[in-house]
């Protein structure tokens, strides 16, 4: 009995295989808690939220965010708040720059990471007590102030307050972001150009500071993101009906003390749109930007 | 406007060193170099080669010792007030920069005018042969184009001395081949003492003027490299120098030569620091030559074919291994005798090294 074994046609691969074409495996099954995570909890209620402000308790589907922009109690709070974030970003990427370029060459490195990062692992509440206490008018600050003969500075309940809190609490984050963008860029690239004749500040303009331009761009939206949310020191360190009523309180009113979740929904919306505005506008000045690898040689 | 190195006499290593905590990296390196030179400097890995020509660039500053450009010191200042070229291992480009700014970012530094600048790269674009590649990103070039950049960059400066640390070490065998010739094409061409490091023998000959072998941070021996062929003077240099078979023998004055035991086989070699006692003899494996009547019998147990001629290693009959190179063809379990010229086997005193 002769059974003609009829070729396999080359193009009808296994489905395996075609799925591996395209690095689709087994392990590809092992991002899907994560997707499910991303969509439960990011994805479902963002667009619960984002229908919920188009439903308000009363008036038409724009009622909520007419109400917000008519109301300069509330349409005030996203300028308080850019009034913070803005600054407090700008000020900590600025500075996590020089303080980078001396710890990376620092040889116990490590001490110093640890005890920058400290500040992230206390949290924002602990931090504002904690200034509140210290610069407060009875706090260690004041009283040597006193005692020199300069007399008492406000700086809690107020605007300072709170950008010191934001400016203490944010920088570790920056600053690890900034090292480790820094000392991913090859030091034979500035060794390179000390051997052409670069002073240290051209190597920084020449050299680092397009290097690194990326990473200051992505650094400035995460920490921009991270503080346009800020909350606890707001209320804590600040004056929340005044000066640093942020968006994120005028959000908490309205869901908790008014019970109108539609509403805290739409300033939400509000809130995400103010944010990604700045990161749509960070990311699009990135084009101007050097965006390839930070390295000088082969691969 | 051609590119020519600026003019100096002479650049003197007076002592250089370097320790790094307790490890002395480069234990007090004396030479000299004249314009116009080609110096390798060759060892294995660890030797101290690569920290010597960083402490000549200025990336390291010197232990003890100093570095003198005809009659001013250098070793005290910054790299970028030496203003020698430097040619990396990695090439160490700008990614974020063009072909042609990359080359121009060292006459940009001093600050000369536009059209200046254009000219001179034009110039160093064309002697590395890079014309139509000038407006490229460094990340767009293959490995050889970046090394001719990394090249192009370190010479338009026009600088006295060019440093290269191993700069063919990333690049294909049949690349190298091709770079090596170019590199000292570009030597003659601007005229500028070059120093290259590297731990590949056969690079250093074909290239250098003068071959300086590094080992442990010292400097075993400078001399051309025909004299480092034929005599090296300790017997590790001759390991490095590609003499594979070192043998432990005992040798006996034999006139001007001496007689020592090879394979089990009497032999006679040529004495370099020793005639008596405890020694050890070099003998290059094609420095060997398969004969019916030689002394030394073997039992082939590997042979690499290196296209013309088999690359063997076999057993003698004392159980060394010993290393040989022929043109006939022979197979593993093959007996063969071996014969050597007494003036190719290099006999060294066992307590110098």
């Amino acid at each position: 009995m002769s059974e003609a074994v009829s070729p396999a046609p080359v193009e009808h691969l296994p489905l395996r295989a075609r799925l591996a074409l395209y690095d689709l495996d087994g392990v590809t099954l092992l991002a899907l808690p994560a997707l499910l995570f991303v969509v439960a909890l990011f994805i479902y209620p963002f667009a619960y939220g984002f229908v919920l402000s188009f439903h308000p308790k009363s008036g038409g589907w724009l009622a909520n965010y007419s109400k917000f922009f008519s109301d300069p109690f509330l349409y005030e709070t996203i300028e308080a708040t850019f009034r913070l974030a803005l600054p407090a970003t700008v000020i900590n990427v600025l500075v996590s720059v020089p303080v980078a370029l001396r710890v990376r060459r620092m040889r116990n490195r490590r001490i110093l990471t640890t005890i920058l990062v400290i500040p992230i692992t206390l949290g924002t509440v602990l931090i504002a007590e904690g200034l509140l206490i210290y610069l407060g008018p009875q706090g260690w600050f004041n009283r040597v102030l006193v005692m020199l003969g300069i007399g008492q500075v406000r700086l809690v309940h107020n605007y300072t307050g709170v950008m010191l809190s934001l400016i203490l609490s944010g920088f570790p984050f920056t600053f690890l972001l900034t090292l480790s963008y820094l000392t991913g860029i090859d030091p034979s690239l500035e060794q390179a150009a000390a051997t052409l004749g670069a002073k240290a500040r051209a190597r920084f303009v020449h050299i680092l500071l397009p290097l690194l331009a990326q990473g200051l761009a992505i650094n400035l939206c995460l920490s921009f993101v991270q503080t346009f949310s800020v909350f606890p020191s707001a209320v804590l360190l600040g004056a929340p009906a005044g000066a640093t009523r942020v968006i994120s309180i005028a959000a908490y009113q309205a869901a908790y003390e008014q019970y109108d979740s539609s509403m805290a929904s739409a300033i939400a919306m509000i809130m995400g749109f103010c944010q990604l505005f700045v990161v749509v506008l960070i990311l699009a000045g990135r084009s101007f930007v050097y965006r390839g690898a930070a390295g000088g040689g082969k691969g | 406007m051609a590119i020519a190195a600026r003019d100096f006499r002479e650049l003197r290593l007076d002592g250089m060193s370097r320790t790094f905590g307790v490890l002395n990296a480069l234990k007090g390196v004396t030479l000299t170099v004249r314009r116009g030179e080609f110096i390798a400097l060759l060892g294995p890995s660890g030797c101290g080669k690569s920290t010597a020509l960083n402490c000549l660039a200025g990336l390291l500053t010197l232990s003890g010792g100093s570095v003198w450009l005809d009659k001013t010191r250098i070793d005290r200042l910054s790299p970028e007030d030496r203003g020698f070229g430097m040619v990396f291992q990695n090439y160490a480009l700008f990614p974020h920069m063009s072909v042609r700014r990359n080359i121009g970012f060292g006459l940009a530094m001093q600050g000369r005018p536009k059209a200046d600048i254009e000219r001179k790269v034009n110039e160093a674009l064309s002697i590395v042969r890079l014309t139509d590649q000038g407006d490229k990103l460094p990340g767009q070039l293959s490995g050889g184009q970046q090394q001719r950049v990394a090249i192009a960059r370190a010479i338009v400066i026009e600088p006295p001395l060019v440093l290269m640390d191993e700069p063919l070490s990333n690049l294909d065998a049949k690349l190298r081949l091709e770079m090596r010739g170019e590199i000292r094409r570009i030597h003659e061409l601007i005229g500028s003492a070059t120093i290259y490091v590297t731990h590949d023998q056969e690079e250093a000959l074909s290239l250098a003027d003068r071959i300086v072998v590094m080992r442990a941070g010292e400097v075993r021996q400078v001399g051309a490299p025909e004299d480092l062929y034929l005599r090296p003077l300790h017997a590790d240099v001759a390991d490095f120098m590609g003499y594979r078979n070192q043998i432990r023998s005992r040798a006996v004055k034999a006139g001007n030569l001496v007689a020592i035991s090879v394979g089990g086989a009497s032999v006679q070699g040529t004495p370099v620091d020793a005639t008596e006692g405890e020694v050890t003899v070099a003998i290059r494996p094609d420095d060997f030559k398969v004969a019916a009547d030689g002394p030394i019998a073997l039992t082939i147990e590997s042979v690499q074919y290196h296209g013309r001629e088999f690359y063997c290693s076999g057993r003698a009959s004392d159980g060394n291994e010993l290393y040989f190179q022929t043109e006939t063809k022979v197979q593993k379990g093959d007996a063969v005798r071996l014969a050597a010229e007494p003036r190719r086997v290099l006999v060294y005193s066992r307590a110098a090294t």
